[in-house]
């Protein structure tokens, strides 16, 4: 199992989330691929929003939920993959991933 | 490749570091074009103007007398560096200049110098005491603006269903963000003195500024456009580092403005992103701005387009839009001796970078110096 931690920075260095900060927002929705698939990311986890100018670092679980959202992943099955990989319960696990979905739509204005 | 090896005269060769003039950026972009291979002309109005002592960028440079001087005073400091330079291109570059130039474009004409600038009519549709009106037509938000001509106004503005914080603005330039009835009759007082009236005053729109700059050719398209985010300010709200984007909302607003004017030369057009996601338009300036070196930067150089334009040229099939390309301002100290700062201070320019034969600086001073004396 690889060690769970999903983070995305803001420049300004405003850690949204960690392992460390649980939250309990489950009303975020998935933004949408093809509104992500216009970022511009690297493999070192900094992502850039070509329309906005805004730019954001994510860590390596984020990249990769960034990645499956991007090809339009369905929630559940974006869950059952990251449950597999990841040692960590079910429901932290949807709750990270939905908050983490949330401010993604903030970033790209969805 | 057309070669273009003319004589370009440049001004706005103000640099300071909280509110830098286009000039230096515009000749910079040109030095970096292979395809310029002629002389820059750098021409400002204060002997601290640092253009006018940056030989990488300029081979000559002059002070003009400040427009306020009037058109005989500019023609005839004009007229003069002309007679030693052979100017074949001018290129205003401050929005004070650009009522006279337009109203001498006949006499450039006469001399044979070639430009591209709006009419009066374009130039008076884009002011900004006439913006709201043209973002309707263009169908774009705008925050309100109102002339005002007495102080007096501060104190009773809620009676009109004004606000603070709000901005308080000049005619050409100038902008401050007041918060309260004194605050704003002080900043009315200072523009006021500095440019005259009207002063204007805008709802503040709280958000992201975004800029364009762009070249138009009159028929109402916009050529080569390039977009930028502000990402540092200075305290003058002046962009210290910014990043290419690509909007095509931005992009369809400011080619629904142009359309709207048939601008003809370059501009900038300047939206806030406001907190709902709306652009606002803020300002059209009549002139390339001062981030103008972000084109090169993304491979649409605009002023070498500019002059492609002015000369009739094919314009080349310009790159796609290259987001996420950043500038990141600095200040530089440049060595000055003192017979060159001598030069500018008794002669009223000089010469950078030596041609084979008479100096062309040495005949063109003493007009020139004649001329700035005039200035207030």
């Amino acid at each position: 199992m690889a060690y769970y931690r999903v983070s995305l920075f803001t420049s300004s260095g405003v850690v949204f989330m960690d392992e460390h900060k649980q939250h309990d927002n489950h009303s975020a929705v998935l933004p949408s691929a093809q509104a992500l698939r216009r970022l511009a990311i690297s493999e070192s986890g900094f992502v850039f929003d070509p329309m906005s100018g805004h730019h954001f670092t994510v860590n390596e679980t984020g990249l990769e939920i960034l990645r499956h959202l991007q090809k339009d992943q369905d929630l559940a099955e974006l869950l059952a993959l990251l449950g597999q990989e990841y040692s960590v319960g079910t429901r932290e696990l949807e709750r990270d991933v939905l908050e983490f979905a949330g401010m993604l739509r903030k970033f790209v204005g969805d | 490749m057309n070669s273009i090896d003319l004589t370009v005269a440049i001004t706005g060769m103000n640099a300071r570091a909280d509110n830098p003039g286009p000039g230096v950026a515009v000749a910079r972009c040109l030095r970096d074009a292979p395809e310029f291979t002629g002389r820059i002309i750098g021409l400002g109005y204060d002997a601290l103007d640092p253009g006018l002592y940056l030989r990488e960028y300029c081979d000559s440079a002059y002070l003009l007398p400040y427009p306020s001087a009037g058109d005989e005073a500019f023609m005839s400091s004009l007229r003069a560096i002309h007679d030693s330079e052979k100017i074949d291109i001018i290129l205003p570059c401050l929005d004070a200049e650009l009522p006279g130039m337009v109203r001498l474009t006949p006499q450039f004409d006469e001399l044979g110098i070639r430009y591209l600038l709006p009419t009066p009519e374009q130039l008076r549709l884009r002011n900004k005491d006439r913006l709201p009106e043209l973002a309707r037509h263009a169908g774009i938000h705008c925050p309100e603006i109102k002339s005002v001509t007495h102080s007096g106004f501060f104190y009773q503005c809620q009676e009109e269903g004004w606000s603070y914080p709000m901005v308080v603005k000049g005619l050409f330039y100038g902008a401050h963000i007041v918060h309260s009835a004194d605050e704003a009759a002080d900043a009315f007082r200072e523009i006021a003195a500095e440019w005259g009236y009207p002063v204007l005053v805008q709802r503040l729109v709280e958000g992201e500024e975004y800029n364009l700059t762009a070249v138009c050719d009159g028929s109402g398209s916009m050529l080569g456009e390039v977009m930028m985010k502000k990402m540092a300010v200075t305290d003058k709200g002046k962009a210290w580092s910014g990043v290419s984007i690509f909007d095509q909302t931005l992009y369809d607003a400011s080619a629904a403005l142009i359309r709207a004017i048939n601008w003809r030369g370059p501009l900038e057009v300047e939206v806030m992103r406001d907190n709902t996601g709306h652009y606002q338009l803020i300002e059209i300036n009549p002139r390339f701005p001062a981030w103008i070196y972000l084109s090169a930067g993304v491979g649409r150089n605009l002023p070498l387009m500019l002059l492609q334009l002015i000369l009739g040229q094919e314009i080349a099939a310009i790159p796609a839009a290259r987001p996420g390309v950043l500038f990141i301002r600095h200040a530089l100290e440049n060595i000055v001796q003192q017979s060159e700062f001598e030069a500018v201070i008794m002669n009223g320019g000089q010469q950078l970078n030596p041609v084979p034969g008479p100096s062309p600086a040495a005949t063109a001073n003493e007009a020139s110096r004649q001329a700035t004396r005039n200035k207030p």
